[in-house]
């Protein structure tokens, strides 16, 4: 049953009626969630997984269980948050099976505080898009992202790439606030420790 | 305040949730520590490049082929 908007409640995101329609048999209403998420979830996987053919899969297969749990949605949270949480346990998964990785669970790899203690403290000339060709650039952020140990790649990934909140990010992975904030700031240090050989300032004379 | 201090609260306070006295502390260590500036901003400049970069871009051509394959995939499991 949809609720009734009386004025002055909270706005009430757009996806609860599409869900809805969906959940009824609508499948144009279940098309157009896939239409808004599809890029996102397909983004979510390839960060994870690092491979694009399992990014691929991977999309696939997060709408499908979407579509056959609709029933099991309970509207609590974010339609988007439930979507992106089965896409990371669908990664993480592919990620066990491959096993390129040592280490695939969200609690494995977070012993260490290995590079994640500050060591360069150069300032970084102010646009990096103005020394790298975007190719270049992309290139290294590819790589850069690719060196964290996965738990700590899929938090970044889900906070600060795809700008999901501290709560939304917890949810999605299963995690406590706290686990969620220690686990971004040791991925966010790592990252800017790495970054910054290709972008701190350099001497004059020095080699680019 | 000292630097691992300063550390355990950048993520609060970059999200702005960080309480006024804490505020406080942080700014004062800021104002005397050159290192923690750099970190600072070069994490701020971390986050940014990653925002503003769509490392893994999709094609116009792969978004279709794959919202193709997950609206037969759906079709095809409610007709079974
Ligand atoms: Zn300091």
């Amino acid at each position: 049953m949809p609720a009734i908007q009386s004025p002055g409640t909270e706005e009430i995101h757009p996806d609860v009626a599409l869900v809805a329609r969906a959940r009824e048999g609508d499948g144009a209403a279940f098309e157009q969630l896939v239409r808004q998420y599809e890029r996102q979830i397909f983004r979510v996987a390839q960060h994870i997984t690092q491979n694009r053919e399992d990014a691929e899969d991977i999309t696939q297969d997060t709408f499908l269980k979407a579509y056959e749990k609709l029933e099991q949605f309970q509207g609590n949270s974010k339609f988007s948050t439930w979507l992106v949480r089965i896409a990371v346990n669908e990664s993480l998964m592919r990620l066990r099976k491959r096993k390129t990785s040592k280490t695939v669970s969200m609690d494995e790899d977070v012993q260490t505080d290995e590079g994640s203690i500050p060591r360069d403290f150069a300032e970084w000339r102010p646009n990096p898009e103005q020394i790298f060709d975007q190719n270049e650039l992309n290139d290294i952020l590819r790589r850069t992202i690719q060196g964290l140990p996965p738990g700590f790649r899929t938090v970044f990934t889900l906070r600060d790439i795809e700008n999901l909140s501290t709560e939304e990010t917890a949810e999605a992975l299963g995690l406590s606030v706290p686990a969620v904030k220690s686990r971004l700031l040791r991925a966010r240090l790592q990252l800017r420790e790495r970054l910054s050989r290709y972008f701190r300032e350099r001497k004059e004379g020095q080699p680019a | 305040m000292n630097c691992t201090d300063f550390l355990s609260q950048l993520t609060d306070y970059f999200d702005g949730q960080i309480s006024p006295e804490l505020l406080e502390e942080v700014r004062g260590h800021l104002s005397g520590c050159k290192h923690c500036e750099i970190v600072l901003n070069t994490t701020r400049q971390t986050i940014e490049v990653y925002r503003g970069n769509e490392v893994y871009e999709i094609s116009d051509e792969l978004r279709e082929r794959l919202h193709t394959a997950i609206m037969t995939k759906c079709y095809e499991k409610k007709g079974a």
